[in-house]
């Protein structure tokens, strides 16, 4: 069973809100599922599968399909980090294209801003080994970032013209958290906090979420919005293989990536925009390499002197201003990559930011810890005409 | 800025003999007698090949340092988060020790250090794995 054009993303939603001491996170889930079903011209009533993962509150899809009010034949409740959301809509596609739904909901939530959330579950295998190691994001991502270094020669200031293009983008968001354009000097001198990364190699920790409408080719034509295909999607997991398989310089989406570009029948060359996960700005020179935008090792070059800048650059990439300066709702940036990628193809991106043509996207994401084990996941979207 | 918690490993049947090894200074690892090759963390059942002829093997306790990440913020900062490719072949996550992080470097040899912090820093849990460069 292959995915191409089994199902359209026909709702987007993005929480405008930052910081929400005064929501409840089901409510944040709540209002998203609403803004998203708006989006598609749809209603609760319509939807009959749901997905979450471990952002939603209480029992998962259980806790949730109740709190929303929903009634549905399909539920989806699978776990891989920050990508997850990527990883649901071709999940959702695989239920619709095997008549197990036709009206998905995807949601994210939550409010890391403004209460102690919990990220991991109790009881993994490896935890007696490296939680006292104080493996961080930030000592994992930076453990790629140096080995890169090592191997490559990348640069910080390379690494820095990835936060600069986000920034260049999220000028045109009103709704951006870090709305300033800042410059390749900016980035190296703000303060180290795990070496090689600077504060400005870090993305922005933000309340809010959002959610996705996916839905069968059929529905997707009845409804009055643009129609944006699947047309592929992979997925992968890796991690240190026993100490044997380990190398921070290639992440699983060297595997996802492919799998992806193969069932889409499409190349990088062919993409107009990329949603690429900025959870730091080494997360996503290691995606452009392994998805193939450039060859291993020579992702410094490709988005050095604002390569990824719409407008300007060959790859314009994360036109809201990405992880890195607009939103991570609840540590979690793989929605508002697909998010931004639906606008893109819709045309309604930020004019400032809005790359012209645009009719196939790629949204790839990392969830997990980069230096150690992690998944990864990718699809390719097209508008059709 | 408070000094850095760390938290006490709890052993459990199959990592008992790795936290003894420490205790004793030694740097225990799994090995296969079907495949032949070593892992860590250890397991009752080998990820190279799925088989349970698992048996432990000392390690020399030496190695080189693969990649590191100097934490600079937050309690108990700086230290330095690393992976050291053992001389046996896995790769294992520690910590390494040093008067000078920043005179750290990959490719470095370094040896193991248990217990290297002060133990009330540890508190009652099993010794650590720490390393250090293995000229200090």
């Amino acid at each position: 069973m292959s995915l191409r054009n089994a199902a359209c993303i026909a709702g987007a939603f993005e929480h405008p809100t930052r910081l929400a001491p005064d929501m409840t996170t089901p409510q944040l889930h709540a209002e998203c599922a609403a803004g998203a079903l708006a989006d598609a011209g749809l209603s609760l009533r319509d939807v009959d599968g749901y997905f979450c993962a471990t952002d939603a509150p209480g029992f998962g899809p259980i806790s949730m399909i109740d709190y929303l009010g929903l009634t549905v034949r399909h539920t989806d409740s699978t776990e891989m980090g920050g990508c997850t959301y990527i990883q649901h809509v071709a999940h959702a596609a695989q239920a619709i294209a095997a008549g197990k739904c036709s009206v998905a909901l995807i949601t994210l939530a939550g409010r890391p801003r403004s209460e102690a959330v919990q990220r991991f579950r109790p009881g993994a295998p490896e935890a007696a080994f490296e939680q006292w190691v104080g493996l961080t994001n930030h000592t994992s991502y930076g453990m790629c970032a140096a080995r890169h270094m090592h191997e490559h020669g990348t640069t910080s200031e390379q690494l820095a013209w990835i936060k600069v293009a986000a920034s260049h983008h999220a000028q045109h968001n009103p709704h951006a958290m870090l709305p300033k354009v800042v410059t390749v000097e900016d980035v190296v001198n703000s303060p180290m906090i795990a070496d090689p990364l600077h504060r400005l190699d870090c993305c922005v920790t933000t309340d809010g979420g959002g959610a996705l409408v996916v839905v069968s080719p059929e529905i997707a034509k009845t409804l009055n919005r643009p129609v944006i295909s699947l047309l592929g999607a992979g997925e992968a997991t890796k991690g240190p293989a026993g100490g044997l398989g380990l190398d921070l310089t290639v992440s699983a989406a060297a595997q996802s990536g492919p799998r992806a570009f193969e069932e889409a029948g499409v190349t990088p060359a062919d993409i107009k925009y990329a949603s690429i996960y900025d959870s730091f700005t080494i997360t996503v020179l290691l995606q452009l390499e392994d998805l193939g935008f450039c060859a291993k090792g020579k992702g410094g070059k490709f988005v050095a002197d604002g390569n990824l800048i719409s407008g300007t650059g060959k790859l314009p990439f994360n036109t809201d201003g990405g992880g890195l300066c607009n939103n991570h709702p609840m540590f979690r940036g793989g929605i508002t990559k697909v998010i931004e990628a639906v606008r893109q193809l819709r045309g309604e991106a930020a004019p400032a930011v809005q790359v012209s043509n645009c009719d196939l996207a790629v949204a790839t994401g990392i969830g997990g810890s980069l230096g150690a084990r992690h998944g990864a996941a990718t699809i390719i979207l097209e508008r059709q005409s | 800025m408070s000094a850095r918690k760390l938290p006490a490993p709890q052993p459990n049947p199959e990592t008992q003999a790795f936290w003894d090894g420490l205790g004793e200074g030694v740097l225990r690892i799994k090995t296969c007698e079907a495949c032949g090759k070593a892992h860590y963390y250890p397991r009752h059942i080998c990820p190279h090949c799925g088989s349970a002829e698992t048996r432990w093997l000392d390690t020399r306790g030496e190695g080189e340092i693969y990649s590191l990440s100097v934490m600079r913020r937050g309690d108990g900062a700086p230290f330095a988060v690393a992976y050291v490719t053992l001389d046996e072949g896995p790769a294992l996550l520690t910590n390494l020790v040093a008067d000078d992080l920043d005179a750290l470097a990959i490719g470095q040899r370094v040896r193991l250090a248990p217990q290297a912090r002060d133990a009330e820093a540890i508190g009652d849990g099993p010794s650590l794995p720490f390393f250090t460069p293995s000229g200090d």
